[in-house]
């Protein structure tokens, strides 16, 4: 009887595992497997020789890498795009969101959030290519410029220009799609609060001091804490396409230098070992996050 | 009938969010313009948005430059390759972990979770693809993307969401479980399946990084590397192509190169009405928390 009951079990749970056979499969071979190609950090890797018989040369490409002057001006380029993403983005999707639900016309609503949403779906290379029309040597901007003030600007050539254009594309792109995680949040308030403020005679602002920004502390404080933890994550596509050799002083972050050095110079261990001192430190990072919002009384990311 | 009141909280609320939609709206007005302008018009600096005069001479260029119809056919082809891929694999693999009774499915979600948080990084996974043989193959742009922790967790919430009485009463009818899959769970899972569909496109659509890494063979190229080298202005970039990249995009002139924006983006604004119908409805602020 237990023979065919544990039977009827096999029986019935075989499918579930074939089911999850492609994806477990899928998540081995392009998530697991590369973790394990993070050894090659501690070898000499030559694709010549083969990933088992390179040599092993323990902490020095680490040792390589932090010695150099390139490390310092990467933490510097990448953290201070970082930096400014929180600074600027950050509050202007929460000031986005807050407009938008304070805004008391629903077709007008409807239609602005139809628009603010629509840029995020675009490819960074439209964007680019958006970004070129405009800012270009003959984009419509040094047009005006010149038209208006008699000079002109180059924007996309230039260390000066790059971290505000680049803080600006990600507001076009992003701003209006990151409101939805706040939108979701102030769709939860009980109208009840704003009724009661009225009746104490409150103004819009007063409401939102101190009924709608309240109401989002938890969402923003894990959303700060999410940033804060992928500091030194870039947003690689947009600088791979808007660095240049003209800007690379202040465009060249983490991401962007394990690309140069090892896709472009092959030196794929040296390359490994920077990529692999990012992970680790994002990993560190991204726990500490989730450790203080879980101090700060908050649910934690995870 | 209540009039409402408007303040002067409304009106500058409202001035604010229209100036927010105009800097969103006039650079696509721009490029439609230009793309119909002569190129003297535009590289003059002869209009900001209205043309003077209107040609279709670039989309008359696009649409017979083998390059660019190539590119497309190439796009065209990993986007409906992806999001099959995506869908199969997101969807069993999600399924399987939505039953409580799986044994081992905590451990599973956990090896998922966490890539979530670490990755090997760029190299190691150029190497694995490089290994695979996968160098110039389409495969390479669609398998790597295949899936992710994120689809996973949130479609997986959708299936617990479903009530459970449904598949037992199926069981003890004497279904299978493929056929319970198949027959009672999917066609109830239609909204969730079209919002990842339609995410999936967009995503495979404007794939444009592991296209220039993993294609050498440029004729296998899809639209957004292609397009990139169009826009590509005098050293956009560092490489040796760039030289290259910015004199072929010198001949082409303004109208080609906004035209191909254009055209890059158009399956975009053509599926966004239904994709905005879904994600409206917050179908992806499942919670990932497990």
């Amino acid at each position: 009887m237990t023979g065919l009951l544990r039977l009827n079990h096999i029986k019935r749970l075989w499918p579930f595992y074939l089911l999850a056979a492609p994806g477990i499969l899928y998540f081995i071979v392009f998530h697991y497997v590369p973790m394990w190609g993070l050894l090659l950090a501690f070898k000499d890797f030559s694709p010549f020789i083969g990933i088992w018989d390179s040599p092993w040369v323990g902490l020095e490409h680490f040792r390589d890498f932090f010695s150099t002057n390139d490390f310092w001006l990467l933490l510097k380029n990448t953290l201070l795009l970082s930096f400014y993403n929180l600074i600027v983005f950050f509050p202007v999707t929460i000031l986005l969101a807050i407009m938008l639900s304070e805004l008391r016309f629903s077709l007008f609503k409807r239609v602005s959030q139809t628009i603010v949403y629509l840029p995020h779906f675009l490819s960074w290379v439209v964007i680019y290519g958006i970004t070129i029309s405009f800012f270009g040597p003959s984009g419509v901007i040094n047009h005006v410029l010149e038209d208006w003030f008699g000079g002109s600007a180059n924007f996309l050539i230039s260390n000066d220009w790059f971290r505000p254009l680049v803080v600006f594309q990600a507001i076009w792109k992003d701003a209006g799609w990151g409101t939805i995680i706040f939108l979701a949040a102030l769709a939860g308030i009980n109208p009840e609060l704003y009724e009661a403020a009225k009746v104490d005679g409150a103004n819009r602002f007063q409401n939102i001091w101190h009924i709608t920004l309240p109401s989002l502390k938890s969402t923003i404080v894990i959303l700060l804490l999410l940033r804060l933890g992928s500091s030194l994550d870039s947003n690689f596509m947009q600088i791979f396409l808007m660095t240049n050799s003209l800007n690379l002083d202040v465009s060249n972050v983490f991401d962007l230098y394990v690309y140069h050095v090892g896709l472009e110079q092959f030196n794929y261990s040296f390359g490994i070992t920077v990529g692999m001192f990012k992970s680790v430190v994002s990993l560190i990072l991204v726990l500490a996050a989730n450790y203080a919002a879980r101090w700060m009384g908050e649910d934690g990311i995870f | 009938m209540k009039l409402k009141r408007i303040s002067a909280f409304d009106g500058l609320n409202v001035l604010l969010l229209i100036l927010f939609s105009l800097t969103i709206i006039l650079p696509f007005l721009y490029i439609i313009a230009v793309s119909f302008s002569p190129p003297s018009e535009s590289l003059a600096g002869n209009f900001y948005l209205i043309p003077k005069r209107l040609t279709l001479a670039a989309y008359e260029y696009l649409l017979q430059a083998p390059t660019f119809l190539r590119s497309i056919r190439n796009s065209v082809v990993i986007t409906a390759l992806g999001t099959c891929v995506n869908l199969i694999i997101s969807i069993t693999l999600a399924y399987a972990l939505s039953k409580k009774f799986v044994p081992g499915r905590r451990i599973i979600l956990l090896f998922i979770f966490f890539t979530m948080i670490f990755h090997g990084g760029l190299i190691p996974n150029y190497l694995v693809v490089k290994n695979l043989g996968l160098i110039d193959s389409l495969w390479a742009v669609v398998l790597p993307a295949a899936s992710s922790a994120f689809n996973i967790m949130v479609i997986r919430t959708f299936f617990q969401g479903l009530p459970e009485s449904l598949d037992e009463a199926a069981r003890i009818d004497g279904a299978g479980e493929f056929r319970i899959l198949f027959s009672i769970v999917l066609p109830l899972s239609k909204p969730i399946i079209a919002t990842f569909a339609l995410f999936f496109m967009v995503q495979y659509w404007n794939e444009f990084f592991s296209a220039i890494i993993y294609l050498n063979d440029t004729t296998r190229w899809p639209i957004q590397p292609l397009l990139r080298q169009m826009v590509a202005i005098g050293s956009s970039n560092i490489s040796s192509e760039a030289a290259l990249d910015a004199s072929l995009a010198a001949q082409l002139g303004p109208n080609v190169q906004n035209a191909a924006i254009l055209l890059a983006m158009l399956p975009i604004i053509a599926v966004y009405p239904f994709l905005q119908k879904y994600f409206a409805k917050g179908a992806l602020l499942g919670s990932i928390k497990e």
